[in-house]
């Protein structure tokens, strides 16, 4: 890989060495080393990623006036933890981080269940109309959320659920790209021999989806589980609308921060803030993987 | 041999949904294969209770009531108007301004999108010191909410206070009314989208690269196509697929675009701006049923957002498989 040069843009014309080739089939794609610009577009491109939730602790912990001198204050103060107690005041947040970690959780469990069981029996196992039922999975990816709203408050108004968490949970306890994504993992990773050493044992269905799909499935599921934990804890517009800030979730309670008459800038960061540190620590022990789990759906799907 | 000749019969009912390499494989084997029929059933439907019950039956029910006169207040007592909320809409002006704003914050917040996405991918893709930690730290925004992003945003963005109108002063321009403004304050929504998921796009280009054979730069740089011939011939082309895929995704979330209007003032109104200036079709939909009650109404504007998605997809398939032929 030494023989390559960082881009210069040249057209010089190399001898083509077996071994070099060999070794880029190996890592796939072009692998360049990077150059300074490379290094400098990438850390400025990274720094605006971060700046926004960076800007949310600065600005949660100084008033409007701080704010608005020139120059603004670029480091957070102590003036945060006040904001914090103030936002936790006027706007439900612990509450709303418990109800969101139970509805996100729930749906989690449920979803990797479900999707992982239709996931198998759509790469593995033959049954009429399969085609047609997985085209349809594929399908209502294209619906759009505002599709099923109207009905869904009916049902819940109808079941008096509005307001309370099942009412989140359980409309989003499957996901069609959760089955397509755990389809298209087990197609390749599960060895139909396995299987069928299964069934030559004796073992019913089910054991064989306890002792031989879910232990092959593992990866793909954990992946699968972070992604969907983080959508549900980012789902805005079905819990704005089932729930209200009685019984909220994060973003319910985050919608409803700035309503007051007085917007008060830094309180409703400091409660942003609040919101968000849960999924930004989480994202910080786990963001290795996620980043894997997200280019592995990528190549897969 | 009844059992063999009865699975092969249904193997060949199967075949022209799925096919399955059952074709090649012994007749022992295959017989095998096929006594799990039902247990397919058993496996997909947990999923497809759910999803007919909270998706399936919902969909459908959505388009019933399009066609009556429904108050929210009183779900059950709607009356029968036929297409009339349909007439009624397309003689809106708020669905045809709803729906020029969605166009409009769609074009800025996807395109501009998806060529960073596809810049950054490229540079993520040479041999980099800290590849996870950059690739993780440009994931960071699409981990944060759109409620937690869009009120970050409309803090920078804000007239008063917001740090970005300092730097403008600063640098001696004109303080900007982000919100108040049609085009600023679409542009200001169309950088929240942007920032979201740039990132996230990137990555799923960069996974696309990086099955890319070697052997086609090789043979570029052999013909002594620069790196920007190689990224232009080579890199994209390839990635055509995947190009067309995030078109697709991000095309479908710009007509869905929802959260970031309804919070980019801060007190959630759904308005949309005082004009309307940054409704959208989603927020429209939102104060039609929520504001208003008028469900029915509601149900109208979604159907017709599915619409113009149904189109969207159409053309896509219809350019990909053009462009499949023309390359062949």
């Amino acid at each position: 890989m030494t023989t390559t040069l960082p881009g210069t843009g040249t057209t010089e014309v190399r001898p083509v060495d077996v071994p070099r080739g060999r070794a880029r089939r190996g890592r796939g794609g072009r692998s360049g080393k990077a150059g300074p610009v490379t290094y400098t577009l990438l850390t400025l491109a990274a720094l605006v990623s971060v700046f926004p939730l960076y800007w949310t602790v600065v600005a949660g912990s100084h008033t409007n006036a701080e704010l608005a001198e020139t120059p603004p204050p670029f480091l957070p103060s102590a003036g945060l933890f006040d904001n914090f107690a103030a936002a936790l005041e006027q706007a439900p947040i612990g509450k709303a981080i418990l109800n969101s970690v139970l509805v996100s959780g729930a749906i989690t469990v449920g979803t990797v269940l479900f999707c992982t069981l239709a996931g198998f029996a759509f790469a593995k196992l033959q049954f009429r109309g399969r085609g047609v039922l997985l085209a349809l999975v594929i399908g209502t990816m294209m619906v759009p959320t505002q599709l099923s709203v109207i009905p869904l408050f009916m049902m819940i108004a109808e079941l008096q659920w509005v307001n309370q968490l099942q009412a989140v949970i359980l409309p989003t306890l499957v996901s069609a790209f959760g089955v397509f994504f755990m389809r298209q993992y087990l197609i390749s990773a599960l060895p139909n021999e396995l299987l069928e050493a299964g069934r030559m044992d004796g073992a019913s269905t089910f054991r064989i989806f306890w002792s031989i799909v879910v232990p092959v499935a593992r990866p793909a599921m954990a992946v699968l589980a972070m992604l969907t934990f983080l959508t549900a804890w980012n789902e805005f517009f079905w819990p704005l609308i089932a729930l209200t800030t009685a019984n909220p979730t994060v973003q319910v309670a985050l919608a409803g921060l700035g309503s007051g008459y007085v917007p008060q800038q830094a309180v409703i960061m400091a409660g942003t803030l609040l919101g968000t540190l849960p999924v930004l620590i989480v994202f910080t022990i786990l963001g290795k993987q996620i980043v894997g789990g997200i280019m592995q759906g990528a190549v897969k799907g | 041999m009844t059992i063999a000749s009865q699975s092969t019969r249904e193997a060949l009912v199967a075949v022209p949904v799925s096919p399955a390499p059952t074709a090649q494989r012994p007749p022992a084997r295959r017989r095998r294969r096929l006594s799990q029929n039902r247990w397919g059933y058993a496996y997909v439907a947990p999923f497809f209770l759910v999803f007919g019950a909270f998706s399936l039956y919902p969909f459908v029910y959505t388009a019933w009531v399009s066609l009556h006169r429904t108050s929210l207040s009183d779900i059950d007592g709607g009356t029968w108007v036929g297409l009339e909320n349909y007439r009624d809409l397309l003689q809106s002006e708020f669905f045809w301004n709803a729906a020029r704003n969605t166009l409009t914050i769609g074009i800025l917040a996807t395109v501009p999108q998806l060529c960073m996405a596809l810049g950054l991918a490229h540079l993520l893709n040479y041999k980099l010191r800290g590849r996870t930690f950059f690739r993780t730290l440009m994931l960071m925004p699409y981990a944060t909410s759109i409620a937690a992003a869009t009120l970050v945003f409309a803090q920078l963005f804000g007239r008063d206070y917001g740090l970005i109108n300092t730097a403008l002063e600063a640098v001696g321009l004109e303080r900007i009314d982000w919100e108040s403004g049609t085009w600023s304050s679409q542009f200001a929504i169309a950088v929240i989208v942007t920032w979201r998921w740039t990132g996230y796009n990137a990555l799923i280009y960069l996974a696309a690269m990086q099955s890319i054979p070697g052997e086609l730069y090789e043979a570029a740089e052999i013909d002594g196509a620069s790196r920007w011939r190689q990224f232009l011939h080579v890199t994209v082309p390839s990635l055509r697929p995947t190009i067309l895929f995030t078109i697709v995704v991000s095309t479908i979330g710009a007509v869905q675009l929802f959260g970031e209007p309804l919070l980019f003032a801060g007190n959630g109104t759904t308005s949309g701006g005082s004009s309307g200036q940054y409704q959208t079709l989603g927020l429209l939909m939102y104060q039609q049923g929520w504001s208003n009650f008028h469900i029915g109404q509601a149900a109208t504007t979604a159907w017709a957002m599915f619409m113009i998605i149904l189109l969207v997809v159409g053309l896509a398939a219809v350019i990909g498989r053009l462009r499949a032929r023309a390359d062949r």
